[in-house]
C-alpha cells in the first residue's frame, strides 16, 4: 500500500526545549491511524509540523511521496490534507452555513474570485448542504457559530475540516470535553467522514482509540515508542510501562 | 419578476432618489453639500472594505484618495492642454486606476501583516506620502496644490460641467455605480473570505486560502474605490491639495465609517451623510464644533459600538407581525425614548452653555460680557453674571439625574416590545 504521510526523522525544538525528538512514521493511504500519549508528549506539535503550522527544526514530511516540508498551511491544504484543532477554531461571528461554505470554496476552484455571485454557485451550495447534513446541523445553518453549544462547535470543526474533500484528515482530540453520548455521536461521525480516506487522530479516550483505529502510534516525550495494531499495542510491554501503566484510562 | 424587483429594487429606488434630490433641495448650498456627501459615501464604503469586511484598521486610507485626486488634476490639465478628447465623466476611471495602482504598490508591503502591525504600517505610509507631498512640488504643487479647470475638457452632450448641478449628477452616477459594485463584492467568494480573514485569519490558512493575499486584494480594491472618491473630490472643487492625503482626511473617513457602524454594509453610508452634514453645519453654531464632534464620537464608541446602523438594526427585531401591531409596538417604544430625550436635551443644553461660556470668557473676553449662545440672537447671556453659570450647572446636573430617572422606563418599554414581538412572531 502507498504511504499517505511519511515523517522522516522529524525534530522540533522551541529554544532549548526539544518537543519532537526524531519521529519517523509511515501512515498508509486509507488507514485510520491514532496517535496516543501522555499530556505534553508532543502530539499536537506533531500535527502542527505535518500541517505546516510550525516549521520543523530538522527532518521532513512527505505527502504522497512529495516533500512538503516548509510549505505554508494553505499550500499543504490544497494538496489534500486538512486538519482540525484541539481548541475549537471556527469563524465565530459567521453563520454555520458561512463557516462550512468558506471551507468548500477553494476545493471548487473559485479561489479569490470577486466577480461571481457566491449565492449562485450551485456546486458550492450543494456541497455545503451535504456537509451540514453529514454533521447534522441543517437546522442550525443560520445561527452564528459562536453561539453554538460546545459539542455543536466540535461537530462544526469537523465539518470545516472535511468540507474541502481532503483525502488526508488530521483530527486533534475531536471528542475532548464531550459527554459520553456526545462522544459516541462524534465517533460515528468520524467513522462516516473518514470512509475511504486517510485519518490521523489524536485521542485521549482509549475506548474511542481502540474502537476506531487500524493502527496506533504511541508518542512519549517526543518519540514514538511503538506503532502497531490495537491488540498488539495493548499487549506491548514498553507501552504499558511508559504510558498505559502510568496514565491509566483517562 | 418579483425576484428581480427584490434584487434590484433598492438600487432603482436609490437611482430615482439621486435623480430627484436636487429638485427637493434646490439651493446652491444643498447641491454642494450633496456632492460632498456622495464623495464621502464612496470613500467611507471603500474604507469599510478594510475595517468592517476584512478587519484591517487603516490610519492612512486618504493616501489613495489624495494621490488619485492629484492624478485627476494632472489628467484634466493634460487633456485640456493636449486636446485629447477625454470627457470629464470618464476622468474618475483614471482616479480609480491611480487608487488601484498605489493600493497594489503600498498594499504589497502593508498587508503582509494584519492587526496592529498593519495599522502601524498604514500610519507610516501615510506620513511618508504626506511628507513627500511637501517635497515633490511638481506633482503635488506645494502649498497651493494643483488646480484644474474642469470646464476645459471636450463637452459631452453639450455639458461643460461648469454649473454645480451638472457635477452633482456626475458624482451621483459614480456614487451609485461604486456603491453597487462594492455591495456586489461582499457577495462573492473573495468578499466572504474577507469576512473569514476578519474572524480568524489562522483558520483561513487551513481551508486553502492565503490570508495575506485576501488582505492584499481587499486592500487594492479599497484603494481603487478610494481613488474614485478622491478623483471626484478633485473634480468637485477643481483642486487637489496636500491635505487630501493628510492624517485629518484619513481620520475623517475612519470616523464616518465608525459612527455609521462597520458591521453593516449601509453603516458607512449613514456615517458619511451624518459626518459631512455635521462638519458643514456645526461650524455655523460654534467655533469649537470639533470639540462637540469629538464628544459625539466618544459617545457613539461607548454607548453604540455598532454605530447608527447597529442602533437601527437593534429595532429590526420589533418589525414583526401585522402592520398595525408593528406601528403600535414601535410607537410605544419611541414614546419612552421621547420621555428620556427631554431631560437628556436639558443636560446637553446645560453642558453646551457652560462650555460656550468658558470658551467665551477664556478666548473672547475682549468682545465683552455678552455672548450669543450658539451664534443665535434669541439667547444672549451675560457671562459676567452668576445666573447663566448656575443655570448651566443646574440644567446639566439636574438634567442628568432626571435622565437617569427615565432609564427604567426605557428598559421596561424595550422589554415589553420584545415580549410583544416574540408573541406575534409565533
Amino acid at each position: 500500500m502507498n504511504s499517505a504521510i511519511e515523517l522522516k526523522n522529524l525534530e522540533k525544538s522551541f529554544g532549548k526545549t526539544a518537543i519532537i525528538r526524531g519521529v519517523s512514521l509511515d501512515v498508509k493511504a486509507g488507514e485510520r491511524h491514532a496517535v496516543i500519549g501522555p499530556n505534553g508528549a508532543g502530539k499536537s506539535t506533531l500535527f502542527n509540523l505535518i500541517s505546516g503550522r510550525f516549521l520543523p527544526s530538522s527532518g521532513s514530511v512527505l505527502l504522497h511521496g512529495e516533500n512538503i516540508t516548509g510549505l505554508r498551511p494553505f499550500e499543504i491544504n490544497r494538496r489534500g490534507l486538512s486538519r482540525s484543532f484541539q481548541v475549537t477554531n471556527i469563524f465565530p461571528r459567521l453563520s454555520v452555513w458561512e463557516n462550512v461554505r468558506c471551507a468548500v470554496l477553494w476545493s471548487k476552484g473559485y479561489k479569490y474570485s470577486f466577480w461571481r455571485n457566491i449565492d449562485k454557485l450551485e456546486d458550492v451550495r450543494a456541497r455545503t448542504q451535504e456537509i451540514l447534513e453529514l454533521i447534522g446541523m441543517t437546522n442550525r445553518a443560520e445561527i452564528p457559530a459562536g453561539v453554538l453549544t460546545y459539542a455543536e462547535q466540535r461537530a462544526l470543526e469537523i465539518g470545516i475540516t472535511i468540507a474541502g474533500g481532503a483525502n488526508i484528515i488530521l483530527l486533534d482530540e475531536p471528542t475532548a470535553g464531550m459527554s459520553r453520548g456526545e462522544a459516541e455521536n462524534a465517533v460515528a461521525l468520524i467513522r462516516k467522514v473518514s470512509e475511504g480516506r486517510t485519518l490521523i487522530i489524536i485521542e485521549h479516550d482509549m475506548g474511542v482509540v481502540f474502537n476506531l483505529a487500524d493502527r496506533i502510534s504511541v508518542l512519549v516525550y517526543g518519540q514514538i515508542i511503538a506503532t502497531d495494531e490495537p491488540a498488539k499495542i495493548k499487549a506491548n510491554q514498553k507501552v504499558q510501562e511508559a504510558y498505559l501503566g502510568t496514565a491509566g484510562h483517562d | 419578476m418579483s425576484s428581480a424587483v427584490k434584487s434590484y429594487g433598492v438600487w432603482i429606488l436609490a437611482a430615482i432618489l439621486l435623480l430627484i434630490l436636487p429638485y427637493i433641495f434646490p439651493a446652491g448650498a444643498s447641491i454642494t453639500t450633496m456632492c460632498l456627501i456622495g464623495i464621502m459615501v464612496i470613500f467611507a464604503l471603500s474604507y469599510n472594505m478594510l475595517l468592517g469586511q476584512t478587519g484591517m484598521l487603516s490610519f492612512g486610507h486618504a493616501v489613495y484618495y489624495g494621490l488619485a485626486a492629484f492624478v485627476t488634476s494632472h489628467m484634466i490639465n493634460w487633456a485640456a492642454k493636449s486636446g485629447v478628447p477625454l470627457p470629464l465623466p470618464l476622468i474618475p476611471v483614471f482616479g480609480a486606476a491611480a487608487g488601484l495602482f498605489f493600493g497594489i504598490v503600498f498594499g504589497s508591503v502593508s498587508t503582509k501583516r494584519g492587526g496592529t502591525a498593519f495599522a502601524m504600517i498604514s500610519l507610516g505610509l501615510a506620513e511618508l506620502v504626506y511628507s513627500s507631498s511637501l517635497i515633490l512640488r511638481s506633482f503635488f504643487g506645494g502649498e497651493e496644490g494643483i488646480s484644474a479647470d474642469r470646464t476645459k475638457l471636450i463637452r459631452l452632450f453639450g455639458y461643460n460641467f461648469g454649473p454645480q448641478i451638472q457635477v452633482y449628477y456626475l458624482i451621483a452616477f459614480w456614487t451609485l455605480l461604486c456603491v453597487i459594485l462594492m455591495y456586489a463584492i461582499t457577495r462573492t467568494p473573495l468578499g466572504r473570505m474577507c469576512n473569514a480573514v476578519r474572524e480568524n485569519p489562522e483558520r483561513v490558512e487551513f481551508v486553502g486560502y492565503n490570508p495575506q493575499f485576501v488582505r492584499f486584494i481587499a486592500f487594492s480594491l479599497a484603494g481603487l474605490f478610494a481613488g474614485v472618491a478622491g478623483s471626484l473630490a478633485a473634480i468637485n472643487i477643481e483642486l487637489a491639495q496636500a491635505s487630501f492625503v493628510g492624517a485629518a482626511q484619513s481620520g475623517a473617513v475612519l470616523l464616518a465609517a465608525y459612527i455609521g457602524g462597520v458591521a453593516f454594509f449601509v453603516g458607512p453610508v449613514l456615517g458619511a451623510i451624518l459626518v459631512t452634514l455635521l462638519s458643514i453645519k456645526l461650524s455655523d453654531f460654534s467655533e469649537i464644533w470639533v470639540l462637540y464632534f469629538g464628544i459625539f464620537f466618544i459617545t457613539i464608541i461607548l454607548f453604540a459600538p455598532y454605530g447608527l446602523s447597529g442602533l437601527l438594526m437593534m429595532h429590526a427585531q420589533f418589525w414583526r407581525g401585522p402592520f398595525g401591531s408593528k406601528i403600535t409596538r414601535l410607537g410605544k417604544l419611541f414614546g419612552a425614548y421621547v420621555v428620556a430625550l427631554i431631560p437628556a436635551l436639558v443636560m446637553i443644553f446645560g453642558a453646551i452653555l457652560l462650555i460656550e461660556m468658558i470658551h467665551h470668557v477664556a478666548q473672547k473676553g475682549a468682545e465683552g460680557a455678552n455672548m450669543h449662545f450658539l451664534r443665535r440672537n434669541y439667547l444672549t447671556v451675560n457671562t459676567h453674571t452668576v445666573l447663566p453659570w448656575v443655570g448651566g450647572v443646574i440644567a446639566m446636573i439636574g438634567g442628568f439625574f432626571a435622565f437617569r430617572f427615565t432609564w427604567p422606563t426605557v428598559a421596561n418599554a424595550w422589554h415589553n416590545a420584545l415580549v410583544d414581538a416574540q408573541r406575534s412572531g409565533k
